[in-house]
């Protein structure tokens, strides 16, 4: 099985209390905040994670992100349920 | 001010040690000897400025800690003021002085996250640990409170002769407590815990089993806790990277307004800081002379100069070198590579021999 491969279509992921997607003004790009954690973010990362609202599902934000980017749905989706898998095993997003 | 040096990248975090008064007394406390005293201590919006300079430096988090910060009175306003500059805000802390209605005050502020020390799994030898009675069942209560909130909490825990046996069990607590991450911390010997060290430094298989067994914890609690993990020093075979290098990722600020590029870095001989009552926080991290003191490699002797983990441990503790050896230039002795690598194990074995420690000198303000 593949990282988040388990993760449901229908679980609307977030950045929990104490995680907070930042711009990083002085080095540019992204950083994602967290307990005792900076994690740079790349812009594909960040365009996830911008969509981690609490509010969509995984089902929409594949479809934005398929939208947006043009790119083929089943990479889209691989890469999105690989960044959520590792990130919440960190606890550093909520599914 | 004069032009920044182009290599210098910008500070990562900033510590600001609002207080080092501290209802606590805990015998392996980082605070230097000599304590500032509160008429000492900056006022808010003194923070509020240095908040705001950190930000605009490229600073994403600060650690509120002391001491005690909630010995401060206007705490809030402090936290409001890291959270209105946009900054990442992690509160150290003992738990005392916290009520419920301040931890909601501090969480309504915008207060990122939570680190809340225990002593030990066991409230009897946590509050003798501490020098506090009530201090363990206290910070129960204080672990509800932020939990309760939704801001995460980080259980730190510093090991040493008292509790090496007990790491598991803290692991466990932790967990039982609510908290998201837990920070085991072998025991570090500066300041007040440089003065305890005979009375905290435990035998090398306490320091490896407690080791092992928080390692062991890390796959069982994957997903449930996030575990750091500090090793201890004296018992290491390479150095840690000081501070991620020194000038090269935080600094401090003491109450009084002094920037140092670590806790210890007063004991060193020599240096001059700056403070933030004169200088701006830009200046101080790209001009003063501590700051540069120990900035590349140039400084470097062998064996560091030309090793090749000079880049991942920056040749150790520069802190740690002097109050071992007398020089702050010599490669930290902790590692293997070090002439007088031997020195470290001899006072380890020495420290750690007796089969009864001797009593812990708690901290205190001087009377003045």
């Amino acid at each position: 099985m593949s990282a988040g491969e388990d993760i449901a279509a229908t679980a609307r992921p977030s950045l929990p209390r104490g995680v907070r997607l930042k711009r990083d003004q002085a080095r540019g790009g992204f950083v994602l905040l967290a307990p005792e954690r900076v994690v740079r973010a790349d812009p594909i990362a960040a365009a996830v994670l911008e969509r981690c609202d609490g509010q969509k599902t995984l089902a929409e934000i594949i479809d934005d992100l398929c939208a947006t980017y043009r790119g083929e749905r089943n990479r889209i989706e691989a890469d999105v349920r690989r960044l959520l898998a590792e990130l919440s095993a960190k606890k550093m997003v909520a599914l | 001010m004069s032009r920044p040096a182009p290599q210098t990248p910008p500070p990562i975090g900033l510590l600001a040690e609002l207080t080092h008064r501290c209802p606590l007394a805990c015998p392996y406390c980082s605070n230097p000897l000599a304590l500032d005293s509160r008429a000492d201590e900056l006022g808010a919006t003194v923070w509020a400025r240095v908040f705001a300079e950190a930000a605009e430096l490229g600073v994403l988090q600060v650690h509120l800690s002391g001491g005690e910060p909630a010995s401060r009175r206007d705490l809030p306003e402090i936290v409001g003021y890291c959270a209105k500059s946009g900054l990442y805000s992690n509160l150290i802390t003992s738990g005392i002085g916290l009520s419920e209605a301040l931890v909601e005050a501090l969480a309504a502020r915008g207060l990122d996250h939570v680190q809340l020390s225990i002593q030990n799994a066991e409230e009897a030898s946590a509050d003798r640990i501490a020098s506090y009675r009530g201090a363990h069942a206290k910070k129960r209560q204080v672990a509800r409170w932020v939990t309760a909130t939704g801001m995460p909490l980080t259980i730190n825990a510093v090991i040493h002769r008292a509790n090496a046996r007990r790491a598991t069990a803290i692991v466990e607590f932790a967990v039982e407590l609510g908290a998201r991450r837990v920070e085991i911390a072998h025991a570090q010997y500066y300041g007040w815990a440089m003065l305890n060290r005979a009375a905290l430094m435990p035998t090398r298989e306490e320091a490896d089993e407690a080791r092992a067994a928080v390692e062991a914890m890390r796959d069982r609690l994957a997903g449930t806790i996030v575990i750091d993990h500090v090793a201890p020093d004296y018992h290491a075979l390479t150095p840690k990277p000081c501070i991620g290098g020194w000038g090269r990722k935080t600094l401090n600020v003491t109450p009084s307004g002094k920037v140092l590029p670590c806790h210890a870095a007063e004991t060193i001989p020599g240096l001059e800081f700056w403070s933030v009552v004169d200088h701006s926080l830009a200046d101080i991290w790209f001009n003063a002379p501590a700051f540069n003191a120990f900035r590349g490699f140039d400084w470097m002797a062998e064996p560091c100069r030309s090793c090749d983990r000079r880049e991942i441990d920056y040749g150790g503790c520069r802190c740690q070198a002097l109050a071992l050896l007398g020089d702050a230039r010599a490669t930290d002795p902790v590692c293997h590579l070090s002439p007088r690598h031997d020195l470290v194990a001899a006072i380890a074995g020495a420290d750690s021999a007796p089969a009864v420690a001797p009593a812990y000198r708690y901290r205190a303000h001087a009377k003045i």
